[in-house]
């Protein structure tokens, strides 16, 4: 342990904590702009300089590990005076902007500033003029409101693996952008928004698509439906000031009915539909022997994007399944379409998501128009759902509890722990145990693949038979999974594992790139907390269990893995280039 | 290729007799620019028209870049001399000349700082200069004088007087050298001609009230073989330049421990400019359990007139590598890379042949001359960045990755190449390491103040007459160096202020010249040693040009990564420029003084932390500079920028890939 001073405060903490962290344990915040608790420290922003006695040099707090007999003092004169310096610095960089900004409201620099009370009359303002980059349609750079952190490319880099953004030129001109100067859509960006959950400022948000869901909601041709992901119930609260981890589905369902949406779906639904589909894959797969081993689930857009484009190989265990979102749009338009004798080109389907590659998914391929027309027509992250809630003058916290529709609305617990890392795994074990002993799993939380861990493994006995999985999160981490089923093919020895489940963003859908911001892992662990809970308090917890599932089979689909299910809930994947250029 | 043994090296220790005739061409990158090549083939080529046999070499660079091209030239029965500006028409005089009619040429001989007290051979040649304003006529006045005095005393035969064109002495009036000895006499009058000749060269005497009895300020210990050894011949290290003698010390006769008490003993401190105790970056790093460790030597000079490391490692690259190899046994290391600025092709190209030979003859490899020591080098090259002459910025550069700074602690010494402990040394470091081996620490910390031990190479450029290396023991002052050393101000105008250190130092201003040179004195007037270079600026230099100079380098140079060095650097310099115009507000000092607290104190590395000294000294003795500008308004900038005070930088400043040339060319008016 190591023992010093912060502020005369005797603080002990463990070996190689930061001088930062180390003064929370005393009430003392230090402030930064560029150390975010996910990431190393890049020591860039210069904010967060203390000094220690007998140091003739300010040291950064955030990369400075507690050493054993400092004297550090947090806030003196000189320290204060260096930092709004550096803070006045930062500001004639960066646009005045605010109001109009993505992250009004909710920008660090901005509090900082506003912490500081900065006069702007000293420092001539300098800002690049630099277009921003929107070509993906998922998430907007914008150049100029980049406090060059460094925030973002370590997410992208080292978090993710998927290397699309870079520092490029130097000294002033350095710039944030995709590696090689083309535009995001070029590069090998999966859309999983990490970097905008990251970034500090306004500098890369999502794609605001509010205007166009506020069109349809008024167009009185449309009939606009929504439906809400598992993870949005657990985080939405956040931006009204709600502890992460708090329950608003039903809240969530008046909310959406108010908005004017005519009927409110829950992804849940058709994330057990999903299950049904990939649970009957596996056991034909496992128990039949039909099709390749592992099989690997296909649900995180941005992991089908990388996989598509850097791990091709595996596209035959890939689960055909589509997504829950695109399940439920595909089903609002058919099923649903049919049985309330609504006409599906006047149907206007709106999914409030965690996530910003969903806004890439929805046209990924033509499987995504089975309907016949486009099966979701606008997916939003859960911060521009909060946005609209704020816009729309509803008392979102005080509104009475609400209910789904019928048909798409049931749901069940291994439904809504899909936005958890391991959820899927684990609800769809739940099935396949069924399907492939016909009994019921008696142990159904499967504590092996909870919790943060990147890499998660576990077996489970089927049918005498050991099941052993693999779960993943963080892209960073899929490569040594892969990597050992590759080196068991070459070897041409039994596949490490059967089923893998893999997660773009660490933690899950629960940490995705569209959630509220502020997220760390304290964030995510109660976040998951929330779905766990979530699952504990449904009746029904087994996907193929959910009374509407069986009813949308016995009604519509026939038997999972049918000819209507392949053509209606199931797509194909093909090897992209990295670079499109 | 025959692996070298330790009973070669030990049977080198006296080194085999010299070839007494030899002709050496000085081949470095500033020689080459100004035609050594040329030189080179023109020397050949009259040497094999006159069927002649003597050897012409090539060889690194003595360091008087104001003479470009340089040769040196030894001959039986006559002085060992150096000729500065040598040409192809030059080169058919030294042959047909000096080698075929053993005399020495008029008005080209330089840098004869042989002093000498006494007499003991006697006298063969006479060289005369006059150092004043007149020198021209009246070093002929001289040369004739001496010549007829010779006549009547029937000497003429015997001695020849030879106009020299630069005696290393300077604003001593006539200044007369009698060879071979190198007894020297200044401020010799017409009179004294006669008493020289008859006293000195007939009676073998030395002439008391006329004798130059100061000695040369330069001590050369890393230079000691610039200029005298090819540096493509390994050969020519090990036989003109107790090559690997203090490797084979080290390995053969010390324990790691021992060397790491040698250079403790030394004293010496890291050369790069930050002056961290060698001995100690050794044993932190040799401290560290580890796999493997690094050393690495940082050749990525960067400032703008600097080329004391380029000059090193093109003139004796040997040298460098040995002083690596100390490094390496003495910390328990088995892998080095010298980390080379692309720009510095030669270095590059003679430190990989330097490299290549010693692998070859067993000096790189295993089991080193039959010890346990084993050693490879490799090299990696530098993309032209300043700020990769930062350590962590360098390792990052060498591990492939953008060159920027990482926070420390983590040191290097304790996580540093591809996360091992890593020694990172600068060129002129390791080339001193040799000989501190060879003589003894205890020899090397003899010179130097009490706290800054040893000898200095500093790159003397700017308003100088003569623009050159220098190497000189730490203590000495700036006025050595300047006046009696590189000869003054360039066209003996007034001195306004040094600037040492480069960007990251300061200006220090006239009346502060006295000023021994260490570590803490620089830094006590504001600026620093840095890497050893040093600009001189007349009254013409205008000091917000100056500091506006050498900030748009560092900011230029920013890698961009922390927020204080990358906005405050480009905030400053707009801020400079428009004191410059005469568009500044009397608000803009303190501005000036708060962004540069921001910069030092929150910069991430060395760079953005001493980016602002050169605007901070130039404001803290040329205060008022800044104010007439302020007060003056857009007319008096007008009236500058037309050379009104010297508007235009510093000429050695604004062409810093050859900063010898410009120099160079002014700095010998005859």
């Amino acid at each position: 342990m190591i023992k010093a001073l912060i502020n005369q405060l005797p603080v002990e903490v463990a070996e190689g904590t930061s001088i930062l962290d180390a003064a929370r344990r005393v009430q003392v915040k230090i402030p930064t702009l560029c150390k975010h608790r996910d990431l190393l420290p890049t020591a860039a922003c210069g904010i967060c300089i203390v000094r220690n006695k007998g140091g003739n040099k300010l040291i950064r707090a955030c990369s400075t590990p507690l050493e054993n007999g400092m004297e550090i003092t947090t806030h003196d004169r000189e320290i204060v005076d260096v930092r709004r310096s550096t803070l006045e610095l930062i500001l004639s960089n960066h646009p005045q902007a605010c109001l109009t900004c993505g992250r009004n409201g909710e920008c660090e620099l901005q509090s900082l500033a506003a912490d500081f009370n900065i006069p702007m009359e000293s420092i001539k303002r300098y800002v690049k003029d630099t277009p921003p980059d929107r070509s993906t349609g998922s998430i907007i750079l914008e150049f100029q409101k980049c406090i060059k952190c460094g925030r973002c490319i370590q997410v992208c880099q080292e978090i993710q693996n998927v290397w699309a953004l870079s520092f490029l030129e130097r000294g002033i001109n350095t710039r944030m952008a995709p590696a090689g100067d083309i535009t995001l859509a070029e590069s090998p960006c999966v859309k999983c928004g990490q970097c905008s959950a990251h970034c500090p400022t306004g500098a890369i948000v999502e794609n605001d698509e509010t205007p166009i869901v506020w069109e349809a909601l008024h167009d009185p041709e449309k009939i606009c439906v929504v439906q809400i992901a598992p993870s949005v119930r657990v985080t939405v609260g956040e931006a009204f000031g709600l502890p992460p981890g708090t329950n608003l589905t039903k809240k969530l369902y008046a909310a959406l009915r108010r908005l004017g949406f005519k009927a409110v779906f829950d992804t849940n639904f058709s994330a057990d539909v999903t299950i049904v589909e990939e649970a009957s894959e596996f056991v034909e797969r496992f128990v039949h022997k039909r099709g390749p081993l592992p099989l690997i689930t296909s649900c995180c857009p941005s992991w089908t994007d990388f996989m598509e484009k850097r791990h091709y190989d595996f596209i035959d265990n890939f689960s055909t399944a589509k997504s829950p979102q695109q399940m439920l749009g595909v089903l609002a338009k058919t099923y649903y379409a049919q049985k309330l004798g609504l006409d599906p080109a006047k149907m206007f389907v709106v999914s409030i998501m965690p996530c910003t590659a969903k806004k890439y998914e929805l046209s990924r391929t033509e499987e995504m128009y089975a309907s016949g027309f486009k099966d979701v027509d606008v997916s939003l992250t859960t911060r521009e759902l909060a946005r609209m809630l704020k816009q729309s003058g509803i008392e979102f916290l005080q509104l009475a509890d609400g209910a789904a529709d019928s048909l798409l609305g049931d749901y069940s617990g291994a439904g809504t722990i899909f936005g958890a890392t391991g959820g899927v795994m684990e609800a769809a074990i739940r099935t396949a145990y069924h399907y492939a002993t016909g009994h019921k799993l008696e142990k159904i939380e499967l504590e092996a693949v909870r919790g943060l861990q990147g890499v998660k493994e576990g077996t489970i006995m089927v049918a005498g038979s050991p099941v052993r999985v693999a779960v993943a999160h963080g892209l960073a981490n899929v490569e040594q999974v892969l990597d050992r089923v590759r080196q068991a093919r070459e070897a041409g020895t039994e596949t490490p594992y059967h089923f893998i489940e893999v997660m773009a963003c660490p933690g899950g859908c629960i940490g995705g790139g569209g959630q509220p911001y502020g997220v760390d892992n304290e964030r995510r662990k109660l976040r998951i907390a929330g779905l766990y809970q979530d699952d504990r308090d449904c009746a029904v917890r087994y996907s193929h269990e959910n009374p509407e599932v069986i009813r949308v089979y016995n009604e519509f689909l026939g038997k999972p893995l049918s000819q209507r299910a392949h053509e209606l809930l199931h797509t194909r994947y093909t090897a992209r280039p990295i670079y499109k250029r | 290729m025959k692996k070298l043994t330790r009973q070669d090296l030990e049977s080198l220790r006296t080194p085999p007799a010299e070839t007494p005739e030899w002709i050496r061409v000085q081949l470095d990158t500033g020689g080459v620019a100004a035609g050594a090549e040329t030189v080179l083939s023109a020397l050949t080529q009259a040497r094999d028209e006159r069927r002649l046999t003597i050897p012409v070499l090539r060889a690194g660079s003595i360091g008087y870049s104001f003479a470009d091209p340089v040769v040196e030239i030894q001959t039986a029965g006559m002085p060992r001399v150096h000729y500065g500006h040598v040409t192809a028409e030059l080169a058919q005089q030294i042959i047909e000349q000096h080698v075929i009619g053993h005399r020495l040429l008029d008005d080209a001989i330089i840098a004869t700082r042989r002093r000498s007290i006494s007499l003991s051979t006697p006298v063969t040649h006479i060289l005369v200069r006059d150092t004043g304003p007149e020198s021209t006529s009246k070093t002929q006045f001289f040369q004739f004088s001496f010549r007829e005095e010779l006549k009547r005393r029937g000497l003429a035969e015997r001695v020849q007087v030879v106009r020299a064109e630069d005696i290393g002495i300077y604003d001593e009036g006539a200044v007369v050298q009698l060879l071979p000895d190198g007894v020297t006499y200044a401020n010799v009058l017409a009179p004294d001609v006669a008493r020289i000749v008859g006293e000195s060269v007939e009676g073998g005497h030395v002439v008391d009230d006329l004798l130059w009895k100061t000695p040369d300020k330069q001590v050369r210990v890393v230079l000691r073989h610039c200029g005298s050894v090819d540096p493509d011949s390994l050969e020519d290290y090990l036989h003109r330049a107790e090559g690997y003698q203090g490797l084979r010390r080290a390995l053969f006769e010390l324990t790691p421990e021992q060397v790491i008490a040698e250079l403790k003993a030394s004293a010496l401190r890291g050369r790069g400019g930050a002056g961290f105790p060698t001995w100690m970056k050794w044993q932190l790093t040799r401290a560290q359990p580890a796999a493997q460790r690094y050393v690495i030597c940082n050749g990525d000079e960067g400032d703008p007139g600097a080329f004391m490391d380029r000059s090193v490692l093109e003139s004796d690259p040997h040298a460098v590598l040995e002083g690596m190899m100390i490094a390496a046994y003495a910390m328990g290391s088995t892998k080095g890379y010298f980390y080379i600025r692309a720009e510095y092709p030669k270095a590059v190209e003679r430190v990989e042949r330097a490299i290549q030979q010693a692998r070859e003859h067993g000096l790189l490899g295993t089991k080193i001359l039959g010890s346990d020591f084993s050693f490879t080098a490799k090299i990696r090259l530098g993309a032209g960045a300043f700020v990769c002459g930062e350590e962590t910025a360098l390792i990052a550069s060498i591990e492939g990755r953008r060159g920027s700074p990482s926070p420390r602690p983590p040191y290097p010494s304790v996580r540093g190449l591809w996360g091992m402990p890593t020694a990172i040394n600068n060129v002129e470091t390791l080339a001193s390491v040799p000989a501190i081996l060879i003589k003894g620490g205890a020899w090397y910390s003899a010179y130097g103040t009490a706290t800054s031990k040893g000898t200095k190479v500093f790159a003397v450029t700017g308003k100088v007459r003569n623009a050159q290396l220098v190497e000189v023991p730490m203590g000495t002052t700036l006025r050595e160096i300047i006046y009696e050393v590189c000869g003054g101000v360039l066209d003996g105008k007034d001195i306004k202020a040094v600037q040492t250190g480069g960007p990251s130092g300061g200006v220090i201003p006239a009346e502060h010249l006295d000023t021994p040179v260490s570590y803490e004195t620089l830094q006590q007037l504001g600026s620093i040693m840095g890497s050893g270079g040093m600009l001189v600026m007349d009254k013409t230099d205008s000091m917000v040009d100056v500091a506006k100079f050498y900030l748009r380098f560092c900011v230029d140079e920013s890698c961009g990564k922390c927020a204080p060095c990358r906005i405050g650097g480009y905030q400053l310099l707009q801020i400079l420029d428009r004191i410059s115009r005469g568009r500044g507000t009397a608000d803009d000092l303190p501005l000036i003084r708060r962004i540069c607290q921001a910069m030092q104190r929150a910069s991430l590395c060395g760079l953005g932390q001493t980016a602002p000294n050169p605007v901070l000294s130039t404001l803290r003795y040329f205060g008022p500079e800044y104010q007439a500008f302020i007060e003056g308004g857009p007319s008096y900038a007008r009236k500058m920028s037309r050379g009104g005070g010297g508007g235009a930088p510093p000429p050695a400043a604004s062409r810093p890939a050859t900063p010898a040339e410009p120099a160079a060319k002014g700095g010998t008016e005859s």
